[in-house]
């Protein structure tokens, strides 16, 4: 394999050329991290006057709290079920662009904006439609006999965030498997096609195992998706209720931190996230380094 | 330009803030508050009205969020040095705030540091009560205070068959009434509330002398615990989920996000705090009143005073802060308390005259005959000998608690669990999260 690289004479020119981000990401990801950390291991009252060193005392409490065990299950359960109905109907707007239709550069922009709207601003437009009172969708569904109420009712308001959250990762996926549909060899296509193969069996045992990089690339970011950006989508939509019904992981954080504020938990609770995040991304280069080595 | 000359003048330029506030420049306050729509425009009113009565201060109002996203700000400005001198704290937020050491001037220390009088006595009992340190002193200052009421459309009343000049004064008689909204389909929604644990539950058990925690509610001590699910408490929330039941109730959210099915009419009764007056004066379309809230008469024939909700105004410290700075902070606080301004504040908004001098002087500008029912949550505030169950509330983390309240009780309006099961659960969590400030709050 063929790597460009670039020789510097001497060593203070690179140095400078690295510095600025170096600082960038000491200052906004460094620092805090270890804010976090050291914060994990107090106990301190909401203003920092008192402060109590503690070790690994929050972290023990998180883990034989049952409470932070329901909402691991939870957001496990929320990231599948958006990642796979985003990339789900991601695939399929994917594969219907993939022909020869008329207005096809139309659909393919159209299906990309949704991304571009803040994830809060995401749960204003659901709430017009979806909620119970003021919805257009809402009140039709409470008119007709349904009792929608997802400000109320536990299963109601996870389907309304995960749709919501989904809503949006859709067309982030949408561009990622255009292209890896755009990569597949149309001879392999057409071999198929001459050798009897219909839709569905080429999609299954040609495209679809063609896809795998993008589909295993994208699996990855949708979960990171729906762990850690969804917050403001949540937030605005039920704030984490009914109850804890929709009260993932980052939700917890939020509440815990800055509205009960008890950073020592709350501190806690992040730096587990930070493991997670660093595992998965670790998984992630793992496996897309070997494809990229055969 | 020489560099020299350059640096020169940007010393110059930027050692001319310092020059001019040593001439004894207009000593300038922040304020930060929660008040939004309407209430805003009330502050704004407020502070103009306080800068251009005198010259030496200028106070600068900043609308921050709501209640608890200021309480966040105010913490996170502190600790960065750079906190307002002075902030807007809901009452539950009191706790933390007496918790706070150093980082606040209450408002005995301010009057004595800056010789500027605050005289606790000014206030009614009911409010000063709640904000002061047990022997009397005066922790924080009374701003805005409301107390819950019972609000009706008197069009469904009438559409019911009810009588609208009579509303329902025990809870059997508020059963009966939406029963007969509900037979009559008088109004999509026959009765909800708001804020459902400061009226539910602490107005109802100060009503009632019924406490809510141990240790006269936490006034008396850290080590307090919570009361909430003995037997008159379970009994209200089972009268509740019984009604909701039976479709006499509905759980439409929390904080004040039912306020506005009261408003627009869906709702025939309703629950709310008596700040909700001043929307109800612009946007109400339908004849409408104010009422005690209902009680029990199986555990009380007379009930005792209802509690307070709102703010009071807490002075923060910063380091440089200086003496003059905090004599403008007693000059707003005095100037907010005197008659007029009371008076103007509480006509204007839902909230009650915390001074008596303020409530006088609207009734004898005939406010009160203008605006039938606008004297009743004083009244009610006023009501009966105050015990140590009806004082109020006095303990840490409370937002915390309540939203733990929110849950259970949330859980048990689906149907998940029993009212008992649902208020045994509130306090083991609740008294775990007191447990947790006791232990950070010892020093």
């Amino acid at each position: 394999m063929a790597e460009r690289r670039t020789v510097f004479p001497g060593v203070v020119l690179p140095l400078l050329l690295v510095a600025p981000q170096l600082l960038l990401t000491a200052v906004f990801f460094l620092w805090p991290a270890g804010q976090a950390i050291w914060s994990s291991m107090t106990r301190q009252d909401a203003f920092g006057l008192r402060s109590e060193f503690v070790g690994g005392e929050n972290f023990s409490d998180l883990f034989s709290d049952p409470l932070y065990l329901d909402s691991v299950v939870r957001t496990a359960g929320f990231c599948v079920a958006v990642a796979v109905l985003a990339m789900g109907v991601a695939l399929l707007l994917a594969v219907f662009t993939d022909r020869e239709i008329r207005g096809r550069g139309v659909y393919r922009t159209l299906l990309i904006w949704p991304y571009a709207i803040a994830p809060a601003m995401a749960a204003v437009l659901w709430i017009l439609v979806l909620h119970p009172q003021v919805g257009l969708l809402g009140r039709w569904l409470n008119r007709h006999g349904f009792a929608w109420d997802y400000k109320l009712r536990d299963g109601q308001a996870m389907s309304v965030v995960i749709l919501a959250s989904a809503w949006k990762q859709v067309s982030y996926d949408f561009i990622f498997f255009v292209a890896g549909l755009q990569a597949i060899p149309r001879s392999v296509v057409e071999a198929a096609r001459m050798d009897g193969a219909r839709g569905w069996r080429r999609f299954r045992t040609i495209t679809l195992p063609l896809l795998a990089p993008t589909t295993f690339f994208l699996l990855v970011v949708n979960l990171v998706y729906a762990a850690f950006e969804t917050f403001g989508t949540i937030q605005a939509l039920t704030g984490g209720g009914p109850g804890k019904a929709t009260e993932t992981l980052v939700v917890k954080v939020y509440r815990d931190g800055v509205v009960n504020l008890d950073l020592g938990s709350s501190s806690a609770q992040s730096v587990v996230l930070m493991v997670a995040v660093v595992l998965l991304t670790m998984v992630q280069f793992r496996f897309l380094g070997r494809r990229n080595a055969d | 330009m020489k560099r020299r000359d350059l640096m020169s003048a940007a010393a110059a330029l930027s050692a001319m803030p310092f020059a001019a506030r040593a001439q004894g420049a207009v000593t300038k306050v922040t304020f930060w508050h929660s008040m939004s729509a309407a209430l805003g425009e009330e502050v704004n009113r407020m502070c103009a009205g306080f800068n251009t009565s005198q010259g030496a201060v200028e106070i600068t109002p900043v609308f921050k969020g709501s209640y608890p996203e200021t309480l966040t700000a105010a913490i996170a400005a502190w600790r960065a040095g750079q906190a307002p001198h002075l902030v807007q704290m809901f009452e539950v937020g009191t706790g933390s705030m007496l918790a706070a050491g150093p980082a606040v001037k209450q408002a005995w220390e301010l009057a004595k540091e800056t010789g500027i009088e605050i005289d606790p006595q000014r206030y009614i009992p009911a409010v000063r009560g709640y904000y002061s340190l047990p022997d009397g002193r005066l922790a924080s200052t009374p701003f805005n205070s409301s107390t819950p009421m019972m609000w009706y459309n008197k069009d469904a009343f009438e559409k019911a068959g009810l009588d609208p000049a009579k509303p329902p004064v025990t809870w059997d008689e508020v059963v009966k009434a939406t029963q007969a909204i509900k037979s009559k389909a008088a109004a999509p929604i026959a009765s909800t509330s708001s804020w459902f644990s400061w009226i539910q539950f602490e107005t109802y058990g100060a009503m009632h002398d019924l406490p809510f925690a141990t240790k006269e509610n936490g006034f008396a001590g850290l080590d307090t615990q919570l009361e909430i699910n003995k037997p008159a408490y379970v009994k209200q929330l089972s009268r509740i989920l019984e009604m909701s039941k039976e479709g006499l109730f509905k759980y439409t959210g929390r904080d004040n996000a039912p306020d506005p099915l009261m408003i627009s009419g869906q709702s025939a009764i309703s629950f709310n705090s008596s700040g909700m007056r001043g929307d109800m004066v612009k946007s109400a379309k339908f004849a409408w009143a104010e009422a005690f809230l209902p009680y029990d008469q199986e555990i009380t024939q007379s009930p005792l005073n209802s509690i307070i909700g709102g703010a009071s105004l807490w002075a923060m410290t910063a380091p440089n802060r200086s003496v003059a700075e905090y004599k403008g902070v007693a000059a707003f606080l005095n100037y907010l308390s005197q008659p007029a301004q009371d008076e103007a504040w509480h006509e204007r908004t839902g909230y009650v005259a915390v001074t008596p001098a303020g409530f006088e002087k609207a009734r004898a500008d005939g406010f009160y005959r203008e605006n039938p029912g606008a004297d009743l949550p004083i009244e009610q505030l006023a009501r009966g000998t105050m015990t140590p169950s009806s004082k109020g509330l006095r303990l840490g983390r409370m937002p915390e608690i309540r939203n733990i309240i929110y849950e259970e009780v949330e859980k048990a309006f689906q149907g998940q669990q029993t009212a008992q099961a649902a208020l045994d659960s509130a306090v083991a969590r609740g008294n775990r999260v007191l447990r947790d400030f006791e232990r950070q709050n010892k020093a």
